[in-house]
């Protein structure tokens, strides 16, 4: 009886898995406006505790959905990001396959730096990009270091070949203070 | 051979069958050749089912005698059937190699290549055409979407190139379908032979949008196309009065810039259809829409809500901005 | 000599010193399957098994149309909200994977599997383990793409899945896996049950029973198990080249890296076309069943027919690029497609002669089984013809990919396969269930169904050529398709009715239906010789053929052979060709092994969609369950 739990209990979390990865969302709320994550751009605060963080938990949505995660690859080169970043190997800008963050490596991090854009380069895409398309393209360069789950990680475009997909990738969680000053790695 | 097609087209119209976009309403010589083949088939096919219907129903009505035995064959009864039936097989032989040469000829028709006085080349995407009008000089190029024009008369190449999934390039009016495959070029030739507007639609399934990927042809006048053609290469001629000013004072400053061209403006993205000429088309959002101020505003509000699943995401804008864009886009003629 | 043949000799019991009902009763015993969950799990008896493999495939065909029916209504009006694309996208998918990977093949089998074993005088059918292990793995890859659909993971690329839709770009998350992995539980369930059905034709039939005095129905089967063989690999190999793009980043469609999407098609359609023979084939088998009994008359032109399905089933090997006449390959490559797409009209319209020529010459007794014949005549001549139409190049860049193919395939797959299907029920349902279905009852099933199914599909002709393309969700008001697709809906509810109202009919008569007795219709094969249900053993002793129509030819009583063991599971292996008999055969006793062995293939095969080990940990959980069965056991079974 109890094996009998156990197994339902698991298998109805690996059918709920499925259900959020395999969901279309293509419709955004068209009332909501900007998500306000309150974010901490380094791992130190005073006193023994780390930063407070304050999420609204959208990012877990976006990680876990194929749909949005493929759709972030594509508006990653419709949007050019390519252009600073290559294929997450970095070129002006800093590579996005590795563990390095500068600012931030958790999503919400990320979404914060292309709403606002960085010193040295990082342009400031709110109003230009849609909030829910900022959050698809982060969950993509989530996706790039493995940081999503990997059955919901796009594969391989059909397109010349740069490295393995997104679903292949090594797992490269963020280091926790792991970042870099920027003026320890691009001088002024 | 004239009166039964007749008889058809006059029950289908009957039916209330008014036909915007189908083959049995040809209007170039490919198209022609093609609605005669088929209604030569469909005589043919359907006299065919006709006659294995009356001999089926005549079999059901020649009885043996009640208790006969079942493996009791009259020998003479069964050599005159085996003469009938081998000589229906032959026929049905003979009556295929007269279809297979009638439809080989009519391919070599189809397909056979005339000069071209105008070139398209088609890059099919997820839900929508793009048309680059190909020119030796390169200034006369131009890009435009969903809708475009060619001259009566004229021999046209259009070359098709996808640029995600396969569709397939289809205005049934003027010529059969060919599909875009991604790796491939395909082309498609013919010549228009009366003006009109022909509605085109996708027709290889590709994706969510794929009902609502439709194009519209129109074909005029040699000289109208021309002038047609000078006006599209021609860069957006700047808003004269103030509310399509401001309209593009808030086209530039939203995130249209990220995926659409207006040449003329700063506007340079190149993942949407080229707006430049947007207001001039017939329809909008591939077909879907009729091209009015009100449709633009409706589509630029919810395009999620008119075609689901579209690469378009959801723009938050102010009415007054909603408004002044419609009104902007409407005037690029 | 060992203790146990020393027993062996000793209980050696014949059917010669056995008779009537002992002899049954022993032999059933023998034979038998325990009752019970265990039973159940173990039984390798092929009437069981061919019974599940007829019900799971129905309720596969009703799921679908269900499918089928949520579509249409959908469609009967211009921009209805009803259906949104993702839900309509995933309907379309599952309709058509459904009803030709769940349900056009699989019940083609499942009367093979019961019937062929009864209609050649055996025992059971061939490898009866693998049969009931392709019943399991069957079963589980229905039930794991059905599954998938109502958790969202169910795919929705269409039933051919074209890259570069269904590939790992435009294809997120596992949709399009799960219908690639379905095909490979379905193809090996399919492939296990022909080789069995080859065997068991070619090498258990009755004494007597030589090449020409197979019955047509087995003949039909037995020839489309050879095309199953040889047309199933290729889609498995399309599928897994699928999978694998998606999965570990092959580039096999890739163009940019060397690959093509149009392999993929050619893989496809190279199985896609005998497939759709696949699903004919068996149905001519059950026309001719009909035909026969009903017009009481033995077949006319035996010989031509079966050279027809031997033509047929060459033939259909040489078609497959008439599906892709508007991908832009050469045209003079496609013309010899056109022609030997109309070629095939050839052997098709002989059988179609011969038959009417052993209506003409007979004396058709109108009950419902020849009623659905009747039908299927006039539907499936209907859209083979039109089928001739497709095939010209020049009028297949028209039509192609528009509601007058949706037309063409239902006209030829309804009419030519689900016809005479729901005649083979109420032919062969008295023998499956030992009483007769309600003949008012499958009179109003028969004029609903095909008034049903001619209003509906006929008008998509016309829609087709009004320019309506296929597997749209929606359409403007402005296309001026309203109309007809509201009639072909009104069509497909009437089908739908007629479906329900067939299943009423079997509900009730498996409760209340008279009793049919041996041979209720007066049939001339060997299935009749036996009671209705058989008994787990078929026949007390086999048959001695001694004629194409073995009960009509002998009416008092058929000769028999004697000497088979009573005590063991035992049957006659003959010669192939004119079936002289040459070994008492042992057939293996129930197991669980098969069971085991499906669970084992099917973690597998679903654990591969997520990660490329799963297929070396699978395996090697399969070659456990392998070893399991085939494990030597020196069972009495091996002896004698």
């Amino acid at each position: 009886m109890k094996a009998a739990k156990v197994v339902l209990l698991c298998l109805a979390g690996a059918l709920s898995a499925g259900c959020q990865r395999e969901d279309r969302a293509y419709r955004s709320n068209p009332v909501a406006s900007e998500t306000r994550e309150e974010i901490a751009l380094v791992s130190i605060a005073p006193g023994p505790n780390p930063p407070a963080v304050y999420t609204t938990g959208k990012g877990r949505e976006f990680e876990n959905n194929a749909f949005h995660l493929s759709q972030g690859k594509r508006l990653y080169s419709w949007f050019n990001c390519n252009g600073c970043h290559a294929n997450g190997g970095g070129g002006m800008g800093p590579p996005l396959i590795d563990d390095r963050w500068i600012y931030g490596g958790s999503i919400e991090n990320i979404v914060a730096t292309i709403r606002e854009g960085r010193p040295n380069g990082m342009p400031s895409f709110r109003g230009k990009i849609p909030d829910d398309q900022i959050w698809e393209v982060a969950a993509y360069v989530r996706s790039m270091s493995g940081n999503v789950p990997k059955s919901a990680a796009p594969a391989r475009r059909d397109d010349m070949h740069p490295g393995p997909a997104e679903n292949r990738t090594a797992t490269s969680p963020p280091v926790p203070g792991g970042i870099v000053p920027p003026s320890g790695q691009m001088p002024q | 051979m004239r009166r039964p097609a007749t008889i058809l087209v006059l029950l289908l119209a009957l039916a209330g069958c008014n036909t915007i976009q189908s083959p049995l309403d040809p209007a170039s010589p490919q198209a022609h050749d093609l609605n005669r083949l088929f209604w030569i088939f469909v005589a043919v096919l359907g006299a065919i089912w006709l006659a294995v219907m009356v001999a089926l129903a005549v079999a059901l009505r020649a009885p043996r005698p009640a208790g006969a035995d079942p493996l009791a064959t009259d020998r003479g009864r069964d050599r005159r059937f085996g003469i009938v039936i081998t000589g229906l097989a032959v026929a049905t032989g003979v009556m295929v190699l007269v279809l297979t040469g009638l439809s080989y000829a009519a391919q070599r028709r189809l397909f056979a290549v005339e000069e071209e006085a105008v070139t398209i080349r088609v890059m099919g995407q997820q839900w929508w055409w793009q048309f680059t009008y190909e020119d030796v000089d390169a200034s006369r190029t131009f890009i435009t979407a969903n809708e475009f024009h060619v001259p009566v008369g004229k021999p046209v190449k259009v070359k098709l190139n996808a640029v995600d999934v396969i569709h397939s390039f289809w205005v049934p009016s003027l010529m059969g379908k060919q599909d875009l495959i991604p790796g491939r070029e395909n082309d498609i030739r013919f010549v228009a032979e009366r003006p009109g507007v022909y509605r085109g639609q996708c027709a290889e399934f590709c994706g969510l949008q794929h009902a609502h990927m439709g194009l519209l042809v129109v074909v005029e006048a040699p000289e109208d196309f021309e002038r047609w053609r000078e006006a599209q290469i021609s860069a957006a001629q700047p808003p004269t009065d103030s509310e399509r000013q401001k309209g593009l004072e808030a086209f530039l400053s939203k995130p249209c810039v990220m995926c659409h061209t207006v040449r003329g403006t700063p506007a340079g993205g190149r993942t949407g259809p080229d707006l430049t000429h947007v207001g001039g088309r017939l329809t909008l959002a591939a077909g879907t829409l009729p091209m009015s101020r009100g449709n633009l505003a409706a589509w630029i509000v919810d395009p999620h809500g008119i075609k689901p699943g579209v690469n378009m995401p959801l723009i938050k804008l102010d009415p007054d901005e909603l408004n002044s864009i419609a009104a902007y886009l409407e005037g690029l003629k | 000599m060992s203790a146990t043949a020393a027993t062996n000799e000793a209980s050696d019991l014949r059917d010669t010193a056995l008779d009537g009902p002992e002899l049954r009763v022993r032999l059933s015993k023998t034979w038998g399957t325990e009752s019970g969950l265990w039973g159940a799990l173990t039984t390798v008896d092929h009437k069981i098994i061919g019974r599940r493999y007829l019900i799971t495939t129905f309720v596969f065909l009703f799921l679908a149309g269900l499918a089928a029916v949520a579509m249409r209504l959908q469609l009967a009006q211009p921009e209805s909200k009803l259906i949104g694309p993702d839900l309509y996208n995933q309907l379309f998918t599952m309709h058509g994977t459904t009803m030709m990977f769940l349900f056009g093949v699989p019940v083609g089998e499942a009367f093979a599997v019961y019937l062929v074993p009864l209609m050649v005088g055996t025992r059971n059918i061939a490898f009866p383990r693998l049969n009931a292990f392709s019943y399991w793995v069957f079963l589980f890859g229905g039930l794991f793409l059905w599954i998938s659909f109502f958790l969202n993971i169910g795919p929705d690329v269409g039933w051919f899945a074209y890259v570069p839709l269904s590939g790992p770009e435009f294809s997120p998350g596992k949709r399009a896996d799960t219908w690639a992995q379905m095909i490979t539980f379905t193809e090996v369930a399919g492939l296990a049950v022909a080789i069995e059905i080859v065997v068991t034709v070619l090498k258990q039939r009755a004494p007597g029973m030589t090449l020409d005095r197979i019955p047509l129905f087995v003949w039909a089967v037995f020839i489309n198990s050879l095309v199953i063989i040889f047309a199933l690999p290729a889609v498995v190999v399309a599928s897994s080249f699928l999978i694998m793009d998606r999965l570990i980043g092959t580039h096999l469609f890739n163009p940019a890296e060397g690959g093509d999407a149009l392999l993929f098609q050619h893989l496809f359609w190279f199985f896609g076309h005998p497939e759709v023979y696949i699903i004919f084939l068996p149905a001519t088998g059950m026309v001719s069943a009909i035909v026969v009994t009903f017009a009481r008359r033995q077949a006319f032109g035996y010989l031509a027919l079966v050279l027809s399905l031997i033509a047929v089933a060459f033939l259909s090997f040489g078609l497959w690029v008439h599906h892709m006449f508007t991908t832009g390959l050469p045209q003079l490559g496609y013309a010899f497609f056109t022609a030997s797409s109309m070629l095939i009209a050839v052997p098709n319209g002989l059988q179609i002669f011969c038959w009417i020529a052993t209506l003409w010459d007979g004396r058709p007794d109108f009950k419902t089984p020849l009623l659905f014949v009747l039908g299927f005549f006039f539907i499936f001549v209907a859209g083979g013809l039109s089928g001739v139409l497709l095939a010209s190049v020049p009028l297949d860049t028209q039509v192609h990919d528009t509601y007058f193919v949706v037309a063409h395939f239902h006209y030829v797959l309804i009419g030519g396969a689900v016809f005479p299907i729901l005649g083979a029920i109420y032919y062969w349902f008295p023998k499956f269930t030992g009483r007769m279905l309600s003949e008012r009852l499958g009179r109003w099933h028969f004029w609903l169904a095909f008034v049903g199914f001619n209003v509906a599909f006929f008008a998509m002709h016309i829609s087709g050529l009004m320019g309506m393309p296929r597997r749209v969700y929606t359409y403007t008001a402005e296309m001026n398709w309203g109309a007809l697709n509201l009639v072909s809906t009104i069509g497909a509810l009437m089908l739908a009715a007629s479906f329900a109202l067939f299943l009423f009919n079997i509900l009730r008569s498996m409760r209340v239906g008279a009793i049919a007795g041996d041979n209720p219709w007066g049939a001339g094969t060997l299935e009749w010789a036996t009671a209705s249900p058989p008994p787990p053993h078929n026949f007390d002793r086999i048959p001695f053929v001694t004629s194409r129509e073995p009960l009509w030819a002998e009416r008092d009583s058929l000769p028999v052979v004697t000497g088979l063991r009573v005590d063991n599971r035992e049957l006659i292996a003959s010669t192939v060709t004119e079936a002289r008999a040459e070994l008492r055969e042992p057939s293996p006793e129930p197991s669980i092994w098969p069971f085991l062995a499906a669970i084992a293939t099917g973690i597998t095969f679903v654990a591969s969609i997520f990660s490329p080990w799963a297929v070396v940990w699978g395996g090697a959980l399969v070659a456990i369950t392998l070893i399991g069965w085939f494990w030597p056991k020196g069972s009495k079974e091996d002896e004698g």
